[in-house]
């Protein structure tokens, strides 16, 4: 049930001792912090996991928390690095680009069957799917950008990178959306464009 | 970079909202004229509004309840510029100063200053030179030198037990 409060409120609360008022914060941003971190480690299972350590480091640390960002910001650069952490101890480069391959050929694989099934789908699950294909990083940016309501300021503080690099890895993310797109849904594609 | 990407950096910028308005105009008028940019943006726009109506993926019913439960077995941290004390990184900075300084004082000594003497632009270092810092290089010196950083260290210390002091009394 919502409070309708400001999270800096719930904030407060919280660090006064209302324990439970937590529940509020994990209820709000719950969606965002896994749809964040299932893009970049593609499991739902896994993704559910680090999305849980991810209101529990939050939690632990909400003393550090300053306002001096949205608590959002906060909480995705939490999300970031553990998903980050969580990649490099399953051993998956999340910056390289074996990694783009390792997901072009698992594309590749199915799309046979996408083929088939791309007439029952809709746009939304398309958008869903083809974010899916691209590599954590090309993923992560995008969600950030689009679903989390992050701004490229916000982005550049949440993955430590310049704004003009941010700007230029979302114009590259977007591309390889495009090209995901066209190449295994391309006949819902041309009634977009 | 190409035309084409050129001119789908150009758009996505305009797109996103953070061309200049100068850029934007330029941008406008080149719709109004331009096939190509006009196809491109039009492009562009369905994919942009194709990702907004992308959905959040939702975890299972019980993720807050988990999270809930595990949060019962910690405590929040204190913020790390209550155990992180100013004083102390600045009586650090301070040490390492002093360090420096008297490395370069020493080092300085050493330089033998009367072969620059041919230019004209040579500096007067002789006095310098005459010090003997041999006399203050000894074991007195050094000696003096840890008993000031003792007492730096146990001012830092005191200043630190002094403000817990405080903290404890307000909290009481």
């Amino acid at each position: 049930m919502s409070t309708g409060l400001g999270d800096n409120e719930i904030i407060s609360r919280v660090l006064k001792g209302e324990q439970n008022a937590y529940a509020e914060l994990v209820n709000r941003y719950q969606a965002y912090v896994f749809t964040l971190t299932l893009r970049m480690i593609k499991s739902r299972e896994d993704a559910e996991e680090v999305a849980q350590d991810v209101f529990i480091k939050a939690y632990r640390s909400l003393a550090d928390f300053r306002g001096e960002s949205k608590f959002s910001t906060w909480l995705y650069t939490i999300a970031n690095t553990t998903s980050i952490t969580f990649l490099r101890k399953k051993k998956l480069d999340v910056h390289s680009l074996d990694n783009e391959k390792v997901f072009e050929v698992a594309d590749s694989k199915d799309s046979g069957f996408r083929a088939n099934l791309v007439e029952q789908k809709s746009r939304v699950n398309m958008v869903n799917e083809a974010i899916a294909m691209l590599s954590p990083d090309d993923a992560e940016i995008i969600t950030l950008f689009y679903k989390a309501e992050q701004n490229l300021e916000e982005i550049s503080r949440i993955l430590r990178l310049e704004t003009n690099t941010v700007k230029v890895r979302l114009h590259r993310a977007r591309t390889r959306l495009k090209e995901k797109m066209e190449k295994n849904f391309s006949e819902e594609v041309k009634n977009i464009y | 970079m190409n035309q084409e990407q050129n001119i789908e950096q150009q758009l996505w910028a305009y797109i996103d909202g953070i061309s200049s308005t100068e850029e934007s105009t330029s941008i406008e008028k080149l719709l109004q004229s331009n096939l190509e940019w006009k196809n491109k943006y039009h492009e562009l726009m369905g994919i942009h509004q194709l990702m907004n109506t992308a959905e959040l993926e939702h975890p299972s019913m019980r993720f807050t309840k988990n999270v809930m439960e595990k949060i019962t077995q910690y405590h929040i941290a204190p913020a790390t510029k209550n155990y992180i004390n100013k004083k102390i990184i600045w009586g650090i900075a301070g040490f390492f100063f002093t360090l420096i300084t008297v490395f370069l004082i020493y080092g300085f000594s050493q330089v033998e200053w009367t072969s620059a003497t041919d230019s004209k632009y040579a500096i007067d270092f002789s006095r310098v030179s005459q010090v003997d810092f041999s006399k203050i290089f000894n074991n007195n010196f050094v000696n003096g030198f840890m008993m000031v950083n003792v007492l730096l260290g146990l001012v830092l210390l005191d200043r630190v037990l002094a403000n817990k002091r405080k903290k404890f009394q307000k909290q009481t």
